[in-house]
């Protein structure tokens, strides 16, 4: 026999203005195990948890059922409040007659009749809870990002500053990302540059942070707290303790190949730094176009060299580290217009992205900054800017808004009016600019700039002459109108980074329809993942401009920071188990695992006759579970359950309810 | 707007010359304007508009010209400023509704709504001449301009039997120096023409942001 105690909450009226507490607490009194019943104003206060304390040592009361408002809002308060009294926090049940009852029911007697309802559901649940225990794991104190880009130095930078050492991974040949290719920022027109490149200094001096740049994340394992990481350091051919980057080698190199910094409107060696200021610098060579790679024969770049930096041996080298806890700030790239045909991106020169026209626009760039239109070096009087290309088209591109070309569109107009006194016309369907000097910046572009913004979608764009003539709608007007342009700028949407799914099937988080990876709660999580330890920072997650990149990469490293100060890491003991002498080691409960919890193992048993005989079952890894339950539901023998939701409490629930 | 497409680079500078010259001369920014129509839907004479007041702002921004100084809205126009009140732009679009009118008188452009420009002349000859309104003289240069002599006779009756028209116009003190203004004005305005004829540039040229 259980000794069940049952507090009833009034929550003020919330709860007793539909729900009669006298008749709950005569109901309750009648259920079995029930030994004690009180109820509260507001069990919640300080008096009302007293309360709950006071009965459970002078009631004797070994269960506790209080019946209240969502376990959500309060179960942990109660559970402290049990565990104050000497009891196992988990010999406490919540039954919801605020949120599920009271706030949804006007009719008080219905109310009522639910609310014993309930409460009878949680005496018996409760009746079959045993003392569970949290265990402690240890937490290797190091953070592994993952992207060099603005979120991942900012991040590495906070945690750095906290003391705590951090990887950063980059898989291309610096750190720096799509920032380092920006000219001007919106809405200040500070210039990228100028704010970018002294963080990544300090990232490089930065004691407690180690830069993996020409790197690849290839295989995660572990949990919170202990990741083994396994990292591809890809052959740089140059040995970057000794190289000095003093240049020779790239201004020796006879290859040339187009730009991947640049997006193709430069050029570039195949022994190379991606830009001037890259972190680190010091080159790689580029297999694919390296003329001794592909015939045997140069190495001038090695002749040249004055340190004896380069070898043609070097191999791809697999490390293995140990993290505590992991950013992932992977970015974004730019949505190919291509499948744009009417546009002629591809086919006409002079049509060309913000992306590239960020190139064009750049001091440091392939044109040192003049606007030179890519066909024939000119100098553009109108340009056409079209907005939403790809973003907003589920035809042709992505369902969502890119959120950054308009703002970045408004920075085009207005640089293209400075520096060369070029009119712009944009195309637009909607403005949209919430952000702090946003829409400022926005007024700014059309009223000191003079750019013209023409409501509609550009529908064709063609070659006549020199000009690229762009038809459209001004929907306002109700016109069909035309622009002869020199240059068209196509305002192409952001997307997610190349092998975004990959990544996140290594990592075991979760990403939506667009390959964004999805944080654990929308508004109250954003920057957690749904396993435990991973963290979002960037436009990996969805579309975002810099400064909301740079606050989220903070976010991000603020949890990490107090992950790691943590010296060890409590569990949740609601996690699944495996009653083994049941199991049929199908493991049908180890692809359904959203957190790669499950894996299978060899029991050794000995059977009737004396015989010991090896056979597989599922294990279940504690720290990774988080206790959803998807692996009870698929199990085919029931051998799996979840402490403190057994199949057991379940049936006990239903029995209460039902019969 | 005869033409099918409108060709927005045909325009060339003189499109946001035009807007800055509007702007200039009714005191406003017409590059303000973002075209949300909360101008149109409180006018009480769009109704009868060719264009609506958002239309013209749209039709300045690009500078056509054309299409804005032959439409009826600039003449329809009561001046009312309920636009001007409501803007969320701070656009003083009944001043650029004047402003219109007074360049397609000065350019001369065939009015839209003959007879309202009529009223308009029929009223200022009278200031010109007295210093101050002289309806009857009004009434009279208004019907021999429109041909229209017995439409509201009776008004005209009832309002002379109550003494509300006076036969003789008035003058005031001040009328030497109203015909002075009348004189400045119409001065300033013949070298407007000169100048755009000559294609020398506007005095405003040059200014930004203002407002």
């Amino acid at each position: 026999m259980r000794r069940v105690g049952v507090f009833v909450c009034w929550c003020g009226s919330n709860i007793a203005g539909t729900v009669d507490i006298e008749q709950v607490k005569a109901a309750a009194a009648k259920m079995p195990n029930v030994a004690y019943v009180e109820d509260n104003k507001y069990t919640c206060s300080e008096p009302g948890q007293a309360a709950i304390q006071k009965a459970i040592k002078e009631q004797k009361l070994d269960r506790v059922v209080v019946a209240a408002c969502s376990p959500r809002m309060h179960e942990n308060t109660f559970r402290r409040t049990v565990g104050g009294a000497g009891l196992n926090p988990y010999l406490l049940e919540i039954a919801n007659i605020r949120e599920h009852c009271s706030w949804v029911h006007p009719d008080k007697v219905a109310g009522t009749r639910k609310a014993v309802d309930l409460v009878r559901r949680a005496v018996y649940k409760v009746a079959k809870n045993v003392p569970l225990q949290r265990a402690s794991i240890d937490v290797t104190k190091r953070a592994l990002i993952i992207g060099g880009g603005i979120a991942g130095i900012q991040a590495a930078l906070d945690i750095a500053d906290a003391g705590q050492p951090v990887v950063v991974v980059e898989k291309t040949p610096s750190i720096g990302g799509h920032m380092a290719q920006l000219d001007k920022t919106f809405p200040t027109l500070d210039c990228s540059a100028c704010i970018l490149t002294p963080k990544m200094v300090d990232a490089a001096q930065n004691q407690n942070i180690t830069l993996m740049t020409w790197s690849e994340v290839e295989k995660v394992d572990g949990y919170i707290g202990n990741f083994t990481v396994t990292i591809r350091k890809k052959a740089r051919h140059v040995d970057t303790t000794k190289c000095t980057g003093c240049g020779i080698c790239w201004s020796k190199c006879p290859a040339k190949v187009s730009s991947e910094f640049d997006l193709g409107i430069g050029k570039r060696k195949a022994i190379y730094v991606p830009f001037p200021q890259a972190i680190p610098n010091k080159p790689v060579i580029d297999e694919k176009n390296c003329i001794f790679f592909k015939t045997g024969k140069c190495k001038a770049c090695q002749m040249f060299c004055p340190t004896g930096s380069i070898s043609f041996d070097q191999k791809d080298e697999l490390v293995e580290e140990k993290f505590g806890a992991i950013i992932v700030a992977t970015g974004y790239e730019q949505w190919d217009p291509s499948p744009y045909g009417e546009y002629g991106y591809g086919r006409y020169k002079d049509v060309i992205t913000g992306l590239e026209f960020e190139r064009l626009v750049n001091a440091s760039g392939p044109t040192e900054g003049k606007i030179k239109r890519p066909s024939d070096g000119k100098l553009p009087k109108d340009v056409v800017i079209i907005q939403c290309v790809g973003s907003r088209d589920e035809a042709k591109g992505i369902p969502y808004c890119s959120k950054t070309c308009c703002m970045y569109s408004a920075k085009h107009a207005i640089l293209l009016e400075e520096k060369i006194h070029a009119h712009s016309y944009v195309f637009y369907m909607d403005v949209r600019t919430p952000g702090k000097g946003y829409e400022e910046f926005y007024k700014r572009a059309t009223e000191e700039h003079h750019a013209t913004y023409i409501r509609g979608r550009v529908s064709r764009v063609y070659q006549k002459g020199d000009k690229l003539v762009c038809l459209g709608e001004d929907t306002l007007l109700g016109k069909k109108v035309e622009v002869e342009a020199d240059l068209v700028i196509l305002a192409s949407a952001m997307v997610h980074q190349n092998g975004a799914s990959k990544l996140a099937q290594t990592l075991g988080i979760s990403y939506d329809q667009n390959e964004f990876y999805t944080e654990a709660h929308a508004k109250l999580r954003p920057v957690e993942t749904n396993t435990a330890g991973i963290f979002l920072a960037g436009a990996c997650q969805g579309p975002k401009d810099i400064p909301e990149t740079v606050a989220q990469a903070g976010a991000a490293a603020s949890k990490v920071i107090s992950l790691l100060s943590k010296p060890k890491l409590e569990t949740e003991p609601l996690v699944a188990q495996v009653n083994e002498a049941i199991c049929s080691g199908c493991l049908w409960c180890k692809p359904i695992c959203p957190y790669k919890a499950i894996d299978g193992k060899v029991v050794k048993e000995r059977i009737a006759g004396g015989k010991t005989i090896e056979r597989p079952v599922a294990a279940v890894n504690a720290s990774l579970c988080q206790g959803c339950g998807a692996c009870t539901v698929a199990c085919r023998t029931g051998a799996m359950n979840v402490l403190g939701f057994t199949n057991e409490h379940i049936l006990a629930e239903v029995d209460a309810l039902c019969l | 707007m005869e033409m099918e497409v409108l060709n927005l680079t045909a325009v060339g500078p003189a499109g946001p010359a035009f807007a800055a010259q509007v702007g200039a001369e009714a005191g406003t920014n017409a590059f303000s304007c973002y075209q949300c129509g909360k101008c149109s839907a409180g006018c009480p004479l769009s109704y009868a508009m060719d264009y609506q007041p958002r239309q013209i702002m749209r039709l300045v921004q690009l500078g056509l010209k054309d299409e804005a100084l032959k439409s009826s809205t600039i003449w329809l126009c009561a001046s009312c400023a309920t636009c001007t009140t409501r803007c969320p732009r701070e656009v003083q679009i009944a001043a650029v509704m004047d402003t219109l009118r007074a360049m397609a008188r000065r350019e001369g452009y065939p009015y839209k709504e003959r007879s309202v420009a009529a009223f308009h002349r029929a009223f200022l000859n009278g200031v010109a001449s007295g210093g101050r309104a002289y309806e009857l003289g009004m009434i009279l240069g208004y019907k021999l301009s429109t041909f229209e002599m017995f439409k509201d006779i009776d008004l005209g009756l009832t309002w002379l039997r109550q003494g509300k028209l006076k036969l003789l116009p008035e003058r005031i003190k001040g009328s030497a120096s109203v015909r002075d203004i009348f004189e400045k004005v119409r001065k300033l305005e013949q070298e407007e023409v000169a100048r755009q004829r000559e294609g020398r540039p506007a005095a405003h040229e040059g200014m930004e942001g203002h407002s």
